[in-house]
């Protein structure tokens, strides 16, 4: 049963020469290389590298919220100015370092898992990364304008944002479109060629998990992104042209903002964590050498959290006054979808069962995903009990949940993958000890942050205020110092990627001895073209 | 999961960029199609949802809006055996230097009767300006029951500096009504209407400020 399956020769023709392609034609040299390449490793490293940009920048303007809060009374900046920090921490952490991550790590990935030669449209793939840095340059710019940048927070809810918000509200509206295409495009890029390119006999039942995930998440982002543009449209029809779509004046609805914004915002937040579901799907099995338990039941899990990311909008409104029926229907709703959920962990659990399990830096953050995420979802299903969320609503708890949700699930994924994939990108092993003080340093720097929040949260502490009672005060300094230490210790993740990069333990083509999928039958690191010729790829029989 | 095997493949004649992206292309095509289809019909959708919003919540009154026209009065004999408590409460919003006020804060009725309450609209500015009352009903489930035969909030109001105007409201709870209500909150809102309105105004009232 826990056989690993036998060992297969790769002989396609080219691999001695692969990375020779350069000479075939004419590549632009120097930042022109990267300004027009089509290349799916190239984008996936820009991706990552804009990502991990956009991860100091949220990141900075989290330790600005995390140090004014770090003692009650106002020290260190005004109110109008935290406002526009929780607003822009929140803006670029989500859509521009946890999304564009995901996305790099499917530009490098999928085509190498799948034996593609490259994504299935390589110069929309240029455009829609390159799409990116103006639309944050875009929204990065409200920062200087008069007025300030917006400080509504990032669920920009009407009329805040509309009747009350800053002029730098258009520009805000503007990059949300922008980066909202590169997402679309995105997500139309990696259908088509998960849907096309797969190697010759591999069915979709055949894929990697995190194929898998990031096929259902760019079917989520199709779907949902639309109604993104659509919500911002109307926002900036009622902005700049006197409509009313949400002026309760003009015979328009604030409520309406918050079911269209939800009808959005629920389905993107299963978008920041299914492709970390595929992640960690992918690196367990490597480390605890065996197959991932339950594939099948995998891939249904992911359908199905998906399809009910579409019916589960409301608990975020449950305040609102919906009538009774509604929030039990919310209520019921959100619970169910802790039975997939649950799914996923136990077949985890399951894999690592009787595993020959070694604590590689992937699989330590893997790991760390899978018990801390575990945690936000079970604050998440207290936070479903509708009577108890008017307790909670608008509190820190809040806070807490969606954090350990990204943060420790969603941040901690990307980091696992940073590490699974380094050899294969870089064909040497990242530093070991250095990796190792990463993990542990980040996992204490998480918990001291976001832990105290619950009991704030429960104690009553309301999010997004510069100012707290002194009965928060200890819970508080504890988060900020936690915060400013995981904020450190992500410098020394740069250090190690940058030294890998440089140098290191040279990584054969399978650089981790339970790594089974295609990317290990390449050499490391990848050249620049890879599967030219499409592999045979041919499942053996069930044992 | 099945375990798998990777055999090489001879491309033959091919050149190395001949890859299987090429012979692919009508099916990507295909593809992408489907998908900017899918993506045309859900932006459609957010702006169907606007429209669809307005229609579900008139159907099953869930936010608490009352219909905007003048409704007749049901004939029904007044159901004595219950009282209802209607609640009044007005306010201003948006820094509208306006003030409006019910003669009466609470009045207790029999479902089926009719009533007469009278606002009072008060600028309190030295500008003209225009606003409007927009209602909502707590709970929304008595908003389907309660039906307004004469409402001050059907239309804007102009208002000259520091004038007043006194309108009234004629409403009717119907005996359809549930049980469990108890107490009907009507909640009055004033907006200001001069952006909304600012097409078609008046030129008497061009001349004004207002907020």
């Amino acid at each position: 049963m826990a056989t690993l399956p036998p060992k297969h020769r790769l002989e396609y023709g080219d691999t001695d020469t692969a990375g020779s392609a350069e000479v075939h034609h004419d590549r632009p040299r120097g930042l022109m290389r990267w300004v027009l390449t089509t290349n799916h490793k190239e984008i996936g490293t820009l991706y990552l590298i804009f990502s991990l940009t956009m991860f100091f920048i949220g990141g900075i303007f989290a330790l600005v919220v995390r140090a004014e809060l770090f003692q009650p009374g106002l020290q260190l900046v005004q109110p109008e100015f935290f406002n526009q920090m929780t607003t822009m921490h929140g803006l670029i952490m989500v859509f521009g370092a946890v999304m564009p991550a995901f996305v790099g790590l499917a530009n490098w990935m999928v085509p190498l898992q799948i034996g593609a030669p490259d994504m299935a449209l390589p110069r929309l793939n240029n455009f829609s990364f390159w799409l990116l840095p103006v639309a944050f340059a875009l929204l990065l710019s409200t920062l200087i304008m008069p007025g300030g940048a917006p400080n509504f927070g990032w669920t920009f809810y009407a009329p805040l944002s509309t009747t009350y918000a800053p002029p730098s509200t258009t520009y805000f509206i503007l990059s949300l479109h922008i980066a909202g295409i590169s997402s679309i495009l995105g997500a139309i890029n990696i259908i088509a060629t998960i849907l096309n390119l797969r190697a010759p006999g591999m069915r979709l039942m055949d894929m990697t998990l995190f194929v898998w995930t990031w096929l259902i998440t760019a079917f989520l982002l199709i779907a949902v992104m639309p109604v993104l543009a659509g919500v911002v449209t109307m926002m900036l029809m009622d902005i700049n042209f006197g409509t009313s779509f949400f002026n309760a004046g003009g015979g328009g609805d604030p409520v309406m903002f918050q079911h269209l914004f939800w009808f959005f915002g629920h389905p993107e937040v299963y978008i920041m964590i299914l492709p970390a579901f595929g992640i960690v799907s992918v690196i367990i099995p490597t480390f605890a050498r065996k197959r991932l338990f339950g594939y099948a039941s995998m891939v249904y899990a992911t359908a199905s959290i998906a399809i009910l990311s579409f019916l589960v909008w409301a608990h975020h409104m449950f305040a609102v006054g919906l009538p009774l029926v509604a929030e039990l229907f919310f209520m019921y709703s959100t619970m169910l979808i802790a039975v997939p959920t649950g799914v996923k962990v136990f077949n985890w659990i399951t894999t690592l069962f009787r595993g020959s399990i070694t604590f590689e830096p992937a699989m330590l953050f893997a790991l760390a995903f899978v018990v801390l995420f575990s945690i936000g979802g079970f604050s998440g299903l207290m936070l479903a009990i509708a009577p108890a969320d008017f307790q909670y609503h608008d509190t820190y708890f809040v806070v807490a949940h969606f954090h350990y949700v990204l943060v420790p699930g969603a941040i901690f994924s990307i980091m696992a993958a940073v590490y699974y994939w380094l050899p294969k990108w870089t064909g040497h092993y990242p530093h070991h000890r250095l990796s190792q003080w990463h993990f542990w340093l980040s996992i204490v720097g998480v918990n001291l942050t976001f832990f105290p929040m619950h009991f704030a949260g429960l104690a009553g502490m309301p999010r997004r205020i510069p100012d707290y009672s002194l009965q928060f005060a200890d819970f508080n300094m504890v988060s900020s110092i936690g915060a400013f230490m995981f904020g450190a210790s992500q410098l020394l993740f740069v250090v190690i990627v940058v030294m890998c990069v440089r140098g290191g333990r040279q990584a054969p083509a399978k650089a981790w001895d339970g790594g089974e999928d295609l990317e290990w039958t390449v050499p490391s690191p990848a050249p620049l073209h890879t599967f030219e010729h499409p592999p045979q790829y041919r499942p053996l029989e069930h044992d | 999961m099945a375990a798998r095997t990777v055999e090489s493949s001879s491309g033959g004649g091919l050149g190395r960029m001949a890859t299987a992206a090429d012979d692919r292309q009508p099916q990507v095509r295909r593809t992408v199609v489907k998908t900017l289809v899918v993506l045309a019909g859900m932006f459609g959708f957010a702006f169907a949802l606007v429209p669809l919003y307005d229609v579900f919540c008139q159907v099953t009154g869930l936010n608490g809006k009352t219909t905007d026209t003048a409704q007749s009065l049901v004939a029904q004999d007044a159901d004595v055996s219950r009282t209802v408590t209607m609640q009044f409460i007005t306010r201003s919003s948006a820094g509208l230097p306006w003030q409006l006020e019910s003669d009466i804060r609470q009045v207790r009725v029999h479902p089926g009767q009719s009533t007469e309450v009278y606002f009072t609209f008060t600028n309190l500015s030295s500008h003209p300006s225009v606003a409007r009352a927009v209602p909502s009903v707590s709970p929304s489930q008595a908003s389907l029951h309660l039906r307004k035969l004469a409402c001050f909030c059907f239309e804007n109001q102009r208002l000259g500096p520091g004038e007043s105007f006194e309108a009234p409201l004629v409403f009717q709870l119907t005996r359809e009504l549930p049980e469990e209500v108890k107490t009907v909150t009507l909640v009055y809102t004033l907006y200001p209407q001069d952006t909304v309105e600012s097409a078609s105004r008046d030129a008497a009232l061009s001349s004004g400020g207002g907020a």
